[in-house]
Protein backbone atom coordinates (compact mmCIF):
# COMPACT_ATOMS: atom_id res chain seq x y z
CA UNK A 1 0.00 0.00 0.00
CA UNK A 2 1.33 3.42 -1.00
CA UNK A 3 2.11 6.05 1.81
CA UNK A 4 0.15 9.55 2.64
CA UNK A 5 3.21 11.28 1.84
CA UNK A 6 5.78 10.14 -1.03
CA UNK A 7 8.70 11.55 0.85
CA UNK A 8 8.08 10.14 4.73
CA UNK A 9 10.75 12.29 7.12
CA UNK A 10 11.26 11.77 10.12
CA UNK A 11 10.65 14.68 12.62
CA UNK A 12 14.08 16.64 13.41
CA UNK A 13 13.21 17.64 16.63
CA UNK A 14 10.34 17.47 19.27
CA UNK A 15 8.86 20.28 21.28
CA UNK A 16 7.08 23.17 21.06
CA UNK A 17 8.47 25.00 18.00
CA UNK A 18 7.22 24.82 14.38
CA UNK A 19 5.23 28.01 15.16
CA UNK A 20 4.47 30.69 11.98
CA UNK A 21 3.02 33.71 12.18
CA UNK A 22 0.78 33.89 8.56
CA UNK A 23 -0.44 37.87 7.80
CA UNK A 24 -2.88 37.54 5.46
CA UNK A 25 -3.01 40.95 3.35
CA UNK A 26 -6.72 41.53 2.40
CA UNK A 27 -6.22 44.31 0.03
CA UNK A 28 -7.54 46.01 -3.00
CA UNK A 29 -5.52 46.56 -5.76
CA UNK A 30 -5.86 49.17 -8.43
CA UNK A 31 -7.00 47.71 -11.74
CA UNK A 32 -3.99 47.52 -14.25
CA UNK A 33 -2.04 49.86 -12.00
CA UNK A 34 1.50 48.04 -11.72
CA UNK A 35 3.62 50.63 -10.11
CA UNK A 36 1.06 51.68 -7.92
CA UNK A 37 0.25 47.81 -6.70
CA UNK A 38 3.72 47.18 -6.38
CA UNK A 39 4.06 50.21 -4.17
CA UNK A 40 1.31 49.02 -1.82
CA UNK A 41 3.15 45.11 -1.42
CA UNK A 42 5.95 46.85 -0.51
CA UNK A 43 4.51 48.73 2.22
CA UNK A 44 2.36 46.14 3.70
CA UNK A 45 4.94 43.40 3.56
CA UNK A 46 7.42 46.04 5.81
CA UNK A 47 4.35 45.83 8.02
CA UNK A 48 3.77 42.52 8.10
CA UNK A 49 7.54 41.96 8.89
CA UNK A 50 7.52 44.38 11.43
CA UNK A 51 4.52 42.85 12.86
CA UNK A 52 7.01 39.42 13.37
CA UNK A 53 4.95 37.17 10.51
CA UNK A 54 7.01 34.54 8.50
CA UNK A 55 4.52 34.73 5.62
CA UNK A 56 2.51 37.43 4.36
CA UNK A 57 -0.27 36.32 1.60
CA UNK A 58 -1.12 38.43 -0.83
CA UNK A 59 -4.88 38.19 -2.88
CA UNK A 60 -5.25 36.55 -6.38
CA UNK A 61 -3.69 38.39 -9.05
CA UNK A 62 -2.66 41.20 -6.38
CA UNK A 63 -0.11 42.94 -8.87
CA UNK A 64 -2.79 44.03 -11.02
CA UNK A 65 -6.42 43.73 -9.96
CA UNK A 66 -8.74 40.55 -11.24
CA UNK A 67 -11.42 41.82 -14.06
CA UNK A 68 -8.37 42.46 -16.81
CA UNK A 69 -9.63 41.79 -20.16
CA UNK A 70 -6.98 43.09 -22.24
CA UNK A 71 -5.27 44.59 -19.80
CA UNK A 72 -3.87 40.67 -19.34
CA UNK A 73 -1.07 41.34 -21.73
CA UNK A 74 -0.01 44.84 -21.04
CA UNK A 75 0.57 43.84 -17.14
CA UNK A 76 2.13 40.61 -17.59
CA UNK A 77 5.59 40.16 -15.98
CA UNK A 78 8.09 37.43 -16.25
CA UNK A 79 10.21 35.91 -13.41
CA UNK A 80 13.40 38.52 -14.26
CA UNK A 81 11.05 41.45 -14.29
CA UNK A 82 11.96 44.52 -12.26
CA UNK A 83 8.31 44.06 -10.14
CA UNK A 84 9.22 40.73 -9.39
CA UNK A 85 13.11 41.30 -8.27
CA UNK A 86 11.68 44.04 -5.92
CA UNK A 87 9.48 41.91 -4.46
CA UNK A 88 11.80 38.62 -4.03
CA UNK A 89 14.36 41.41 -2.55
CA UNK A 90 11.80 42.41 -0.02
CA UNK A 91 11.30 38.69 0.64
CA UNK A 92 14.52 38.51 2.53
CA UNK A 93 12.55 39.91 5.27
CA UNK A 94 9.55 37.55 5.29
CA UNK A 95 8.12 35.06 2.75
CA UNK A 96 5.93 36.42 0.38
CA UNK A 97 2.89 34.33 -1.59
CA UNK A 98 1.94 37.55 -4.92
CA UNK A 99 -0.53 37.10 -7.29
CA UNK A 100 0.41 38.31 -11.11
CA UNK A 101 -0.01 37.48 -14.56
CA UNK A 102 3.25 35.61 -15.60
CA UNK A 103 4.05 35.58 -19.18
CA UNK A 104 6.12 31.98 -20.77
CA UNK A 105 8.80 32.43 -22.89
CA UNK A 106 6.30 31.15 -25.75
CA UNK A 107 3.87 34.19 -24.91
CA UNK A 108 1.29 31.91 -23.08
CA UNK A 109 -0.04 34.38 -20.17
CA UNK A 110 -0.90 32.52 -16.79
CA UNK A 111 -2.58 33.81 -13.72
CA UNK A 112 0.29 32.53 -11.28
CA UNK A 113 0.93 32.84 -7.69
CA UNK A 114 4.86 33.45 -6.62
CA UNK A 115 6.10 31.96 -3.21
CA UNK A 116 9.08 34.65 -2.51
CA UNK A 117 11.47 33.78 0.34
CA UNK A 118 14.84 35.32 0.62
CA UNK A 119 15.93 36.98 -2.42
CA UNK A 120 14.04 34.04 -4.85
CA UNK A 121 11.06 32.94 -6.74
CA UNK A 122 10.51 29.45 -4.19
CA UNK A 123 7.53 28.06 -6.03
CA UNK A 124 5.38 29.41 -8.72
CA UNK A 125 2.13 27.92 -9.07
CA UNK A 126 0.25 28.55 -12.43
CA UNK A 127 -4.15 28.29 -11.70
CA UNK A 128 -5.56 25.10 -13.14
CA UNK A 129 -8.70 25.63 -13.21
CA UNK A 130 -9.86 28.79 -15.09
CA UNK A 131 -13.29 30.00 -14.46
CA UNK A 132 -14.88 30.57 -17.91
CA UNK A 133 -18.55 30.74 -16.27
CA UNK A 134 -21.33 33.09 -15.48
CA UNK A 135 -19.67 36.39 -14.80
CA UNK A 136 -15.80 34.71 -15.42
CA UNK A 137 -14.41 35.14 -18.61
CA UNK A 138 -10.26 33.80 -17.53
CA UNK A 139 -9.99 31.04 -20.64
CA UNK A 140 -10.30 33.44 -23.17
CA UNK A 141 -7.20 35.24 -22.16
CA UNK A 142 -4.84 32.94 -20.18
CA UNK A 143 -3.58 29.85 -20.30
CA UNK A 144 -3.99 27.09 -17.89
CA UNK A 145 -1.50 25.34 -15.44
CA UNK A 146 -1.18 21.90 -15.47
CA UNK A 147 0.36 21.11 -12.19
CA UNK A 148 -0.39 20.65 -8.28
CA UNK A 149 2.78 20.57 -6.10
CA UNK A 150 3.94 21.00 -2.78
CA UNK A 151 6.92 22.73 -2.11
CA UNK A 152 9.15 23.09 1.06
CA UNK A 153 8.57 26.97 2.49
CA UNK A 154 11.45 28.43 4.06
CA UNK A 155 9.65 29.79 6.82
CA UNK A 156 12.97 30.85 8.76
CA UNK A 157 11.51 31.28 11.99
CA UNK A 158 9.32 28.15 12.30
CA UNK A 159 12.77 26.44 14.10
CA UNK A 160 14.25 23.44 14.09
CA UNK A 161 10.83 20.59 14.41
CA UNK A 162 11.16 20.57 10.58
CA UNK A 163 10.06 22.09 7.39
CA UNK A 164 6.97 23.02 6.59
CA UNK A 165 5.82 22.05 3.44
CA UNK A 166 3.22 24.36 1.52
CA UNK A 167 0.94 24.24 -1.53
CA UNK A 168 -0.89 26.59 -3.23
CA UNK A 169 -4.62 26.50 -4.69
CA UNK A 170 -5.59 29.69 -6.63
CA UNK A 171 -9.51 30.35 -6.28
CA UNK A 172 -11.41 28.23 -9.03
CA UNK A 173 -8.49 25.75 -7.83
CA UNK A 174 -10.17 25.13 -4.42
CA UNK A 175 -13.87 24.19 -6.12
CA UNK A 176 -11.90 20.97 -7.13
CA UNK A 177 -11.18 18.77 -4.87
CA UNK A 178 -8.85 16.38 -6.59
CA UNK A 179 -6.49 20.03 -6.75
CA UNK A 180 -6.60 19.67 -2.44
CA UNK A 181 -6.59 15.79 -2.93
CA UNK A 182 -3.32 15.85 -4.79
CA UNK A 183 -1.71 18.71 -2.58
CA UNK A 184 -2.34 15.96 0.64
CA UNK A 185 -0.83 13.25 -0.56
CA UNK A 186 2.31 15.40 -1.55
CA UNK A 187 2.63 15.86 1.87
CA UNK A 188 0.94 19.47 2.89
CA UNK A 189 1.16 21.27 6.17
CA UNK A 190 -0.34 24.37 4.66
CA UNK A 191 -2.36 24.85 1.64
CA UNK A 192 -2.08 28.86 0.75
CA UNK A 193 -5.23 30.07 -1.04
CA UNK A 194 -5.04 33.25 -2.83
CA UNK A 195 -8.40 34.52 -3.88
CA UNK A 196 -10.22 37.10 -6.05
CA UNK A 197 -13.82 36.11 -5.60
CA UNK A 198 -16.78 38.50 -6.29
CA UNK A 199 -19.24 38.35 -3.97
CA UNK A 200 -22.84 37.55 -4.55
CA UNK A 201 -25.85 35.59 -3.62
CA UNK A 202 -27.96 37.78 -1.45
CA UNK A 203 -31.21 35.08 -0.49
CA UNK A 204 -29.57 33.14 1.87
CA UNK A 205 -28.97 34.83 5.41
CA UNK A 206 -26.39 37.83 6.78
CA UNK A 207 -23.62 36.34 4.94
CA UNK A 208 -22.84 36.21 0.85
CA UNK A 209 -23.30 32.65 -0.80
CA UNK A 210 -19.85 33.20 -2.29
CA UNK A 211 -18.65 33.73 1.34
CA UNK A 212 -20.63 30.74 2.51
CA UNK A 213 -19.51 28.60 -0.01
CA UNK A 214 -15.51 29.00 0.81
CA UNK A 215 -16.36 28.99 4.21
CA UNK A 216 -17.51 25.35 3.67
CA UNK A 217 -14.74 24.67 1.65
CA UNK A 218 -11.93 25.70 3.62
CA UNK A 219 -13.18 24.59 6.43
CA UNK A 220 -13.72 20.97 5.24
CA UNK A 221 -10.30 20.68 3.31
CA UNK A 222 -8.58 21.42 6.24
CA UNK A 223 -10.63 19.10 8.52
CA UNK A 224 -10.30 15.93 5.57
CA UNK A 225 -6.97 16.71 4.91
CA UNK A 226 -5.63 17.69 8.68
CA UNK A 227 -3.70 20.36 7.21
CA UNK A 228 -4.22 24.44 7.70
CA UNK A 229 -5.74 26.38 5.28
CA UNK A 230 -5.12 29.82 4.61
CA UNK A 231 -7.02 32.26 2.44
CA UNK A 232 -6.73 35.00 1.31
CA UNK A 233 -9.43 37.00 -0.85
CA UNK A 234 -9.60 40.69 -1.72
CA UNK A 235 -11.51 43.34 -1.10
CA UNK A 236 -12.90 46.56 -2.80
CA UNK A 237 -15.40 46.99 -6.03
CA UNK A 238 -14.09 46.32 -10.45
CA UNK A 239 -16.82 47.66 -12.44
CA UNK A 240 -19.69 47.58 -9.75
CA UNK A 241 -18.45 43.80 -8.95
CA UNK A 242 -17.57 43.52 -5.34
CA UNK A 243 -14.90 41.76 -4.05
CA UNK A 244 -16.28 40.17 -0.57
CA UNK A 245 -12.78 39.82 1.68
CA UNK A 246 -13.63 37.06 4.38
CA UNK A 247 -9.45 36.18 4.28
CA UNK A 248 -9.22 33.61 6.83
CA UNK A 249 -6.75 30.74 8.49
CA UNK A 250 -8.47 27.13 9.52
CA UNK A 251 -7.25 24.55 11.21
CA UNK A 252 -6.19 21.19 10.75
CA UNK A 253 -9.33 20.47 12.98
CA UNK A 254 -11.76 22.16 10.26
CA UNK A 255 -11.74 25.49 12.92
CA UNK A 256 -11.07 29.41 12.70
CA UNK A 257 -7.97 30.18 13.78
CA UNK A 258 -8.87 33.52 15.49
CA UNK A 259 -12.04 35.55 13.57
CA UNK A 260 -12.22 36.34 9.54
CA UNK A 261 -11.75 39.72 8.05
CA UNK A 262 -14.45 41.69 6.70
CA UNK A 263 -15.25 43.23 3.67
CA UNK A 264 -12.60 45.96 3.79
CA UNK A 265 -9.04 46.50 3.85
CA UNK A 266 -7.01 44.57 6.59
CA UNK A 267 -4.43 42.67 7.55
CA UNK A 268 -5.27 40.02 10.13
CA UNK A 269 -1.84 37.67 11.64
CA UNK A 270 -3.01 34.05 12.46
CA UNK A 271 -0.37 32.01 14.55
CA UNK A 272 0.14 28.18 13.06
CA UNK A 273 1.80 25.67 14.85
CA UNK A 274 2.92 22.18 13.58
CA UNK A 275 2.46 20.83 17.23
CA UNK A 276 -1.42 21.32 16.39
CA UNK A 277 -1.17 19.92 13.17
CA UNK A 278 0.51 16.87 14.76
CA UNK A 279 -2.09 16.25 17.08
CA UNK A 280 -4.96 16.53 14.98
CA UNK A 281 -3.70 13.99 12.56
CA UNK A 282 -3.05 11.53 15.38
CA UNK A 283 -6.86 12.24 16.56
CA UNK A 284 -8.25 12.05 13.06
CA UNK A 285 -5.31 9.65 10.72
CA UNK A 286 -7.39 9.67 7.33
CA UNK A 287 -4.14 10.94 5.72
CA UNK A 288 -2.54 7.72 7.00
CA UNK A 289 -5.19 5.59 6.36
CA UNK A 290 -5.49 6.56 2.58
CA UNK A 291 -5.71 4.42 -0.11
CA UNK A 292 -4.17 6.04 -2.78
CA UNK A 293 -3.29 2.58 -4.16
CA UNK A 294 -7.10 2.24 -4.68
CA UNK A 295 -7.56 6.04 -6.00
CA UNK A 296 -4.66 5.05 -8.70
CA UNK A 297 -6.17 1.64 -9.79
CA UNK A 298 -9.76 2.67 -10.09
CA UNK A 299 -8.16 6.10 -12.06
CA UNK A 300 -6.41 3.54 -14.84
CA UNK A 301 -9.41 1.79 -15.12
CA UNK A 302 -11.83 4.68 -15.75
CA UNK A 303 -9.24 5.82 -17.54
CA UNK A 304 -8.99 3.40 -20.13
CA UNK A 305 -13.24 3.35 -19.74
CA UNK A 306 -13.20 7.12 -21.36
CA UNK A 307 -10.44 6.58 -23.76
CA UNK A 308 -12.89 3.67 -25.24
CA UNK B 1 -55.11 40.98 -17.32
CA UNK B 2 -53.31 40.95 -13.66
CA UNK B 3 -51.46 37.80 -12.92
CA UNK B 4 -50.92 37.19 -9.36
CA UNK B 5 -48.93 35.47 -7.59
CA UNK B 6 -52.15 33.38 -5.77
CA UNK B 7 -51.96 31.66 -8.81
CA UNK B 8 -49.17 29.54 -8.13
CA UNK B 9 -48.84 25.85 -6.99
CA UNK B 10 -47.11 25.02 -3.83
CA UNK B 11 -43.89 24.43 -6.24
CA UNK B 12 -42.84 28.10 -6.85
CA UNK B 13 -40.21 28.47 -4.02
CA UNK B 14 -41.58 30.54 -0.97
CA UNK B 15 -39.66 33.82 -0.22
CA UNK B 16 -37.28 33.60 -3.48
CA UNK B 17 -37.01 37.36 -3.90
CA UNK B 18 -36.01 37.31 -0.34
CA UNK B 19 -32.78 39.51 0.22
CA UNK B 20 -31.02 40.42 3.34
CA UNK B 21 -31.42 44.28 3.41
CA UNK B 22 -28.14 44.82 6.08
CA UNK B 23 -25.89 42.83 3.40
CA UNK B 24 -27.36 44.45 0.39
CA UNK B 25 -26.98 48.21 2.32
CA UNK B 26 -23.70 47.32 2.95
CA UNK B 27 -22.55 46.07 -0.95
CA UNK B 28 -24.32 49.14 -2.42
CA UNK B 29 -22.91 51.51 -0.22
CA UNK B 30 -19.16 50.40 -0.92
CA UNK B 31 -20.17 50.31 -4.44
CA UNK B 32 -21.01 54.07 -4.81
CA UNK B 33 -18.65 55.61 -2.58
CA UNK B 34 -15.75 53.10 -4.23
CA UNK B 35 -16.92 53.39 -7.77
CA UNK B 36 -17.94 57.25 -7.29
CA UNK B 37 -14.29 58.10 -5.23
CA UNK B 38 -11.96 56.19 -7.73
CA UNK B 39 -13.48 58.31 -10.46
CA UNK B 40 -11.83 61.30 -8.57
CA UNK B 41 -15.24 62.83 -7.43
CA UNK B 42 -16.75 63.29 -4.08
CA UNK B 43 -20.69 64.21 -4.60
CA UNK B 44 -23.45 62.51 -6.11
CA UNK B 45 -26.31 63.92 -7.84
CA UNK B 46 -29.64 61.65 -7.95
CA UNK B 47 -33.14 62.85 -9.63
CA UNK B 48 -35.99 62.52 -6.73
CA UNK B 49 -39.25 61.90 -8.24
CA UNK B 50 -41.28 60.77 -5.05
CA UNK B 51 -41.61 57.18 -5.34
CA UNK B 52 -39.48 54.52 -3.82
CA UNK B 53 -36.79 53.83 -6.16
CA UNK B 54 -35.18 57.23 -6.32
CA UNK B 55 -35.84 57.53 -2.52
CA UNK B 56 -33.80 54.37 -1.74
CA UNK B 57 -31.32 55.27 -3.89
CA UNK B 58 -30.69 58.74 -2.18
CA UNK B 59 -30.49 56.57 1.03
CA UNK B 60 -27.76 54.68 -0.59
CA UNK B 61 -25.74 57.46 -1.67
CA UNK B 62 -26.19 59.42 1.54
CA UNK B 63 -24.88 56.25 3.83
CA UNK B 64 -22.00 56.00 1.12
CA UNK B 65 -20.96 59.72 0.58
CA UNK B 66 -22.57 61.81 3.19
CA UNK B 67 -25.54 63.91 3.15
CA UNK B 68 -23.43 66.94 2.66
CA UNK B 69 -22.18 64.99 -0.87
CA UNK B 70 -25.58 63.71 -1.98
CA UNK B 71 -27.40 66.29 -4.10
CA UNK B 72 -30.94 65.25 -5.00
CA UNK B 73 -32.78 67.25 -7.85
CA UNK B 74 -36.61 67.36 -8.01
CA UNK B 75 -37.56 68.18 -11.51
CA UNK B 76 -41.34 68.31 -11.69
CA UNK B 77 -43.92 69.09 -14.69
CA UNK B 78 -46.45 71.31 -14.41
CA UNK B 79 -48.95 68.27 -14.53
CA UNK B 80 -47.16 65.99 -12.26
CA UNK B 81 -48.77 65.04 -8.69
CA UNK B 82 -47.99 67.34 -6.45
CA UNK B 83 -48.16 64.53 -3.89
CA UNK B 84 -45.01 63.54 -6.14
CA UNK B 85 -42.95 66.57 -5.00
CA UNK B 86 -43.98 66.48 -1.26
CA UNK B 87 -42.72 63.10 -1.51
CA UNK B 88 -39.55 63.90 -2.73
CA UNK B 89 -39.45 66.54 -0.41
CA UNK B 90 -40.36 64.82 2.91
CA UNK B 91 -37.31 62.11 1.66
CA UNK B 92 -34.64 64.32 0.74
CA UNK B 93 -35.42 66.66 4.53
CA UNK B 94 -35.37 62.65 6.22
CA UNK B 95 -32.17 61.92 5.04
CA UNK B 96 -30.62 65.47 5.63
CA UNK B 97 -29.90 66.69 2.33
CA UNK B 98 -30.67 69.96 0.67
CA UNK B 99 -32.94 69.32 -2.55
CA UNK B 100 -32.25 71.58 -5.41
CA UNK B 101 -35.79 72.21 -7.69
CA UNK B 102 -36.02 72.45 -11.03
CA UNK B 103 -39.16 72.93 -12.99
CA UNK B 104 -39.05 71.63 -16.37
CA UNK B 105 -42.47 72.89 -17.91
CA UNK B 106 -40.57 75.90 -19.49
CA UNK B 107 -38.27 73.44 -21.53
CA UNK B 108 -41.28 70.92 -22.16
CA UNK B 109 -43.55 73.15 -23.30
CA UNK B 110 -41.05 75.21 -25.54
CA UNK B 111 -40.70 72.36 -27.63
CA UNK B 112 -44.30 70.35 -27.57
CA UNK B 113 -45.68 73.75 -28.46
CA UNK B 114 -44.49 73.65 -31.88
CA UNK B 115 -45.41 69.20 -31.92
CA UNK B 116 -49.23 70.03 -30.07
CA UNK B 117 -49.58 66.35 -31.68
CA UNK B 118 -47.30 64.44 -29.80
CA UNK B 119 -48.65 62.06 -27.79
CA UNK B 120 -47.94 61.34 -23.83
CA UNK B 121 -45.43 58.19 -24.86
CA UNK B 122 -43.54 61.16 -26.41
CA UNK B 123 -44.23 63.80 -23.60
CA UNK B 124 -42.97 60.99 -21.38
CA UNK B 125 -39.90 60.41 -23.06
CA UNK B 126 -39.42 63.75 -23.48
CA UNK B 127 -39.45 64.80 -19.58
CA UNK B 128 -37.18 61.81 -19.32
CA UNK B 129 -34.44 63.22 -21.72
CA UNK B 130 -34.56 66.83 -19.57
CA UNK B 131 -34.25 65.40 -16.40
CA UNK B 132 -31.02 63.18 -17.73
CA UNK B 133 -29.44 66.64 -19.17
CA UNK B 134 -30.53 68.27 -16.18
CA UNK B 135 -28.79 66.15 -14.28
CA UNK B 136 -25.70 65.44 -16.65
CA UNK B 137 -25.37 69.13 -16.31
CA UNK B 138 -25.42 69.69 -12.67
CA UNK B 139 -22.60 66.81 -12.83
CA UNK B 140 -20.34 68.93 -14.17
CA UNK B 141 -21.13 72.50 -12.56
CA UNK B 142 -21.37 70.15 -8.93
CA UNK B 143 -18.58 67.74 -9.53
CA UNK B 144 -21.00 64.87 -8.80
CA UNK B 145 -21.41 61.47 -10.49
CA UNK B 146 -25.09 61.01 -11.80
CA UNK B 147 -26.57 57.88 -9.38
CA UNK B 148 -29.41 56.01 -11.38
CA UNK B 149 -32.59 54.67 -10.26
CA UNK B 150 -33.22 51.83 -12.79
CA UNK B 151 -34.41 48.61 -11.14
CA UNK B 152 -34.36 45.07 -12.14
CA UNK B 153 -37.84 44.93 -13.11
CA UNK B 154 -37.80 47.85 -15.62
CA UNK B 155 -34.64 47.67 -16.78
CA UNK B 156 -35.39 44.16 -17.55
CA UNK B 157 -39.05 44.94 -19.11
CA UNK B 158 -37.63 47.94 -21.23
CA UNK B 159 -39.62 50.16 -18.85
CA UNK B 160 -37.68 53.19 -19.05
CA UNK B 161 -36.86 55.79 -21.82
CA UNK B 162 -33.48 55.04 -22.97
CA UNK B 163 -30.94 57.91 -22.74
CA UNK B 164 -33.40 59.62 -20.51
CA UNK B 165 -34.19 57.62 -16.80
CA UNK B 166 -31.92 55.10 -18.33
CA UNK B 167 -29.08 57.49 -18.83
CA UNK B 168 -26.39 57.53 -15.54
CA UNK B 169 -23.32 56.50 -14.52
CA UNK B 170 -23.99 54.26 -12.01
CA UNK B 171 -26.90 52.35 -11.34
CA UNK B 172 -27.02 50.55 -7.08
CA UNK B 173 -30.27 49.35 -7.88
CA UNK B 174 -30.09 47.77 -11.35
CA UNK B 175 -30.07 43.85 -9.40
CA UNK B 176 -33.07 44.14 -7.36
CA UNK B 177 -36.21 43.49 -8.15
CA UNK B 178 -39.17 45.90 -7.74
CA UNK B 179 -40.39 44.16 -4.79
CA UNK B 180 -36.69 43.87 -3.46
CA UNK B 181 -36.71 47.72 -3.45
CA UNK B 182 -39.61 47.75 -1.40
CA UNK B 183 -38.10 45.42 1.09
CA UNK B 184 -35.04 47.86 1.95
CA UNK B 185 -37.26 50.77 1.52
CA UNK B 186 -38.56 49.40 4.72
CA UNK B 187 -35.24 48.24 5.79
CA UNK B 188 -34.07 51.68 5.65
CA UNK B 189 -36.70 53.13 7.03
CA UNK B 190 -38.17 55.41 4.73
CA UNK B 191 -41.11 57.50 4.88
CA UNK B 192 -44.53 55.80 5.11
CA UNK B 193 -46.33 57.50 2.16
CA UNK B 194 -43.45 56.75 -0.24
CA UNK B 195 -43.60 53.01 0.15
CA UNK B 196 -46.90 52.52 0.84
CA UNK B 197 -48.38 54.52 -2.37
CA UNK B 198 -48.64 52.66 -5.90
CA UNK B 199 -45.80 53.10 -8.36
CA UNK B 200 -46.07 55.56 -10.82
CA UNK B 201 -44.08 57.64 -13.50
CA UNK B 202 -46.11 60.31 -13.10
CA UNK B 203 -45.31 61.05 -16.48
CA UNK B 204 -48.98 61.99 -16.67
CA UNK B 205 -52.05 62.16 -14.22
CA UNK B 206 -53.10 59.35 -12.56
CA UNK B 207 -50.65 57.00 -14.21
CA UNK B 208 -49.85 53.79 -12.84
CA UNK B 209 -47.27 51.73 -13.44
CA UNK B 210 -49.15 48.19 -12.68
CA UNK B 211 -52.23 49.51 -14.77
CA UNK B 212 -49.91 50.85 -17.96
CA UNK B 213 -47.82 47.50 -17.84
CA UNK B 214 -50.86 45.10 -17.46
CA UNK B 215 -49.84 43.11 -14.17
CA UNK B 216 -48.48 43.69 -10.62
CA UNK B 217 -44.89 43.95 -9.69
CA UNK B 218 -45.64 41.04 -6.87
CA UNK B 219 -46.23 38.46 -10.24
CA UNK B 220 -43.73 39.55 -12.87
CA UNK B 221 -40.67 39.78 -10.05
CA UNK B 222 -41.49 36.12 -9.21
CA UNK B 223 -41.50 35.06 -13.31
CA UNK B 224 -38.38 37.25 -13.76
CA UNK B 225 -36.43 35.49 -10.98
CA UNK B 226 -37.88 32.42 -12.05
CA UNK B 227 -37.02 32.86 -15.61
CA UNK B 228 -33.89 34.61 -15.50
CA UNK B 229 -31.63 33.99 -12.24
CA UNK B 230 -33.31 30.54 -12.08
CA UNK B 231 -33.08 29.90 -16.15
CA UNK B 232 -36.33 27.71 -15.75
CA UNK B 233 -37.61 26.24 -18.83
CA UNK B 234 -41.32 26.90 -20.33
CA UNK B 235 -42.57 23.31 -19.54
CA UNK B 236 -40.61 24.28 -15.74
CA UNK B 237 -42.32 27.74 -15.61
CA UNK B 238 -45.85 25.67 -17.10
CA UNK B 239 -45.29 23.50 -14.09
CA UNK B 240 -44.96 25.88 -11.29
CA UNK B 241 -48.39 27.43 -12.41
CA UNK B 242 -47.21 30.23 -14.41
CA UNK B 243 -49.84 31.09 -17.64
CA UNK B 244 -48.42 30.58 -20.66
CA UNK B 245 -49.38 33.54 -22.43
CA UNK B 246 -48.35 35.82 -19.49
CA UNK B 247 -44.71 33.57 -19.42
CA UNK B 248 -44.80 34.41 -24.04
CA UNK B 249 -45.19 38.33 -22.86
CA UNK B 250 -43.00 38.54 -20.35
CA UNK B 251 -39.99 37.01 -22.62
CA UNK B 252 -40.83 38.90 -25.30
CA UNK B 253 -40.72 41.49 -23.59
CA UNK B 254 -37.50 41.03 -22.57
CA UNK B 255 -36.30 39.69 -25.68
CA UNK B 256 -37.80 43.02 -28.03
CA UNK B 257 -36.01 45.48 -24.99
CA UNK B 258 -32.63 44.23 -25.53
CA UNK B 259 -31.11 46.71 -27.06
CA UNK B 260 -31.78 49.26 -24.15
CA UNK B 261 -29.34 47.56 -22.50
CA UNK B 262 -26.30 47.71 -24.95
CA UNK B 263 -24.25 49.85 -26.04
CA UNK B 264 -24.62 51.54 -29.54
CA UNK B 265 -24.27 48.65 -32.04
CA UNK B 266 -20.53 49.83 -33.96
CA UNK B 267 -20.23 48.25 -37.73
CA UNK B 268 -17.16 46.28 -37.30
CA UNK B 269 -14.32 46.88 -39.91
CA UNK B 270 -11.01 46.39 -38.44
CA UNK B 271 -9.29 43.73 -36.18
CA UNK B 272 -9.87 45.73 -32.73
CA UNK B 273 -13.38 47.07 -32.58
CA UNK B 274 -14.61 49.17 -29.41
CA UNK B 275 -16.25 46.95 -26.82
CA UNK B 276 -16.24 43.81 -29.41
CA UNK B 277 -12.56 42.92 -29.25
CA UNK B 278 -10.67 46.37 -27.92
CA UNK B 279 -12.29 45.05 -24.47
CA UNK B 280 -10.79 46.79 -21.24
CA UNK B 281 -12.92 47.05 -18.20
CA UNK B 282 -14.45 50.60 -17.07
CA UNK B 283 -12.14 51.02 -14.21
CA UNK B 284 -9.49 50.31 -16.64
CA UNK B 285 -6.05 52.08 -14.39
CA UNK B 286 -8.60 52.56 -11.05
Amino acid sequence: MVKAAPEVTEARATGPSGEIVVALAQMAPRLGDLGANLARHLELIGTAAAGGADLVVFPELSLTGYFLKDLVTETALRLDSPEIQALAEASREVDAVVGCILESDDHRFHNAALYLSGGEVVHVHRKVYLPTYGLFDEARDLAPGNRFRAFEAPLRSAGPRRPWRAGVLLCEDLWHPSSAYLLARAGVDLIICPSASPGRGVGHGSELGTAQSYDVITRTYAQLFTAYVVYCNRVGYEDGINFWGGSRAVDPEGHLVGEPAGRDEAMPLHRLDLAALRRARIANPMLRDERHDIVDAESRRLHRRERD
Amino acid sequence: MTETAAGLNDDAPPGALAVDCALVTEILTGFVREEVRKVGFERGVVGLSGGIDSAVTLAVVCRALGPENAIPVVMPYRASSPASERDARLVAAQLGTTPLGVDISPQIDAYFDRHPDADRTRRGNKMARERMSILYDLSLARGALVVGTSNKTELLLGYGTIYGDMAHALNPLGDLYKTQIFALARHLELPTAVIEKAPSADLWEGQSDEDELGFEYAAVDQLLHQMIDERRTRPELHALGYDDAFVKQIHRRVRDSQYKRRPPLIAKLSNRTIDRDFRYPRDWGR
